[in-house]
């Protein structure tokens, strides 16, 4: 069977999915990062097919994943700051330990 | 026709079991490599949808700097050898209902609908193209979005080192 639409929204869905389940489950600030990659990653999948198949006089989904990609990059640089920053003054990157401003 | 089925299903098939492989692994190195094959396995697709800046900039942006941010912060943050703890079987099972009762909904509504294309001429996706209306300024041009990116990542830039720089006299609060 060739590949359609369907197949890469499935594949993105999936993916979108799984980044939400260890975004729910892990408690380490690194992979909760590495979750919120994958998800980002599944929403650039599904511009680039909608682009492709379903509205290819334009170059719209190419410009939404370019500046997805770029805002991620920023994210990440950012998160990865403030884990730094937490780990320093932790010695913990686990978000359970980070609970100053609970309650 | 059936060897470029078949290469975009292994694509599928490698991005889908690393990427699950990264989310449930309890070595989180191994996690940061298979989120790599991940990413990778991403990148292919694009190219076999002929999106080859795409792919590109996926290889560039998120194969060589993400992931070698992402194994660096580990680096500074982990001792090595050591397992992530298990997570808690309340998470856990919140987190396989989210997931499944998500992905049967979305799968649901995907499948029954009827995409409908439109009809027009088809812009490729080349650099020159990409390039030209990225930087166009008529109204269909992207000049205003691409300079407040670049501006977001400068502002992204000066905030990590502020951030991430350590005060000579400040003393620990906590």
């Amino acid at each position: 069977m060739q590949p359609g639409l369907y197949h890469l929204l499935f594949i993105s869905t999936a993916l979108f999915f799984i980044g939400v389940f260890g975004f729910l489950t892990r408690r380490n600030l690194v992979t909760m990062l590495m979750s919120v990659e994958l998800i980002l990653n599944s929403v650039n999948l599904n511009f680039i097919a909608f682009n492709k198949w379903l509205w290819p006089q334009n170059l719209d989904g190419v410009f939404f994943s370019i500046f997805i990609i770029a805002i991620a990059a920023a994210e990440a640089a950012v998160a990865i700051a403030i884990i730094i920053n937490l780990y320093r003054t932790h010695h913990s990157i686990e978000v359970d330990k980070a609970e100053e401003l609970k309650y | 026709m059936i060897g470029s089925a078949i290469i975009f299903y292994s694509l599928g098939l490698l991005s889908l079991v690393s990427g699950f492989l990264a989310v449930t692994t309890r070595r989180i190195f191994r996690a940061a490599i298979y989120l790599l094959f991940s990413l990778i396995g991403i990148a292919g697709i694009y190219f076999w949808l002929q999106y080859e800046f795409i792919a590109a900039v996926q290889i560039v942006v998120y194969v060589g700097g993400i992931v070698v941010l992402i194994i660096f912060s580990i680096f500074l943050t982990q001792q090595s050898g050591e397992k992530l703890p298990a997570p808690s079987p309340r998470a856990l099972i919140v987190a396989c209902f989210a997931a499944v009762f998500g992905l049967a909904l979305v799968a649901v509504q995907v499948f029954s609908y009827d995409f409908k294309g439109s009809e027009g001429k088809r812009i490729e996706p080349t650099i020159a193209n990409i390039g030209s209306q990225m930087l166009d300024t008529k109204s269909t041009g992207y000049a205003l979005p691409f300079e407040v990116v670049s501006i977001l990542l400068l502002a992204a830039m000066i905030a990590c080192i502020v951030i991430a720089m350590r005060m000579p006299k400040q003393e620990n609060a906590l």
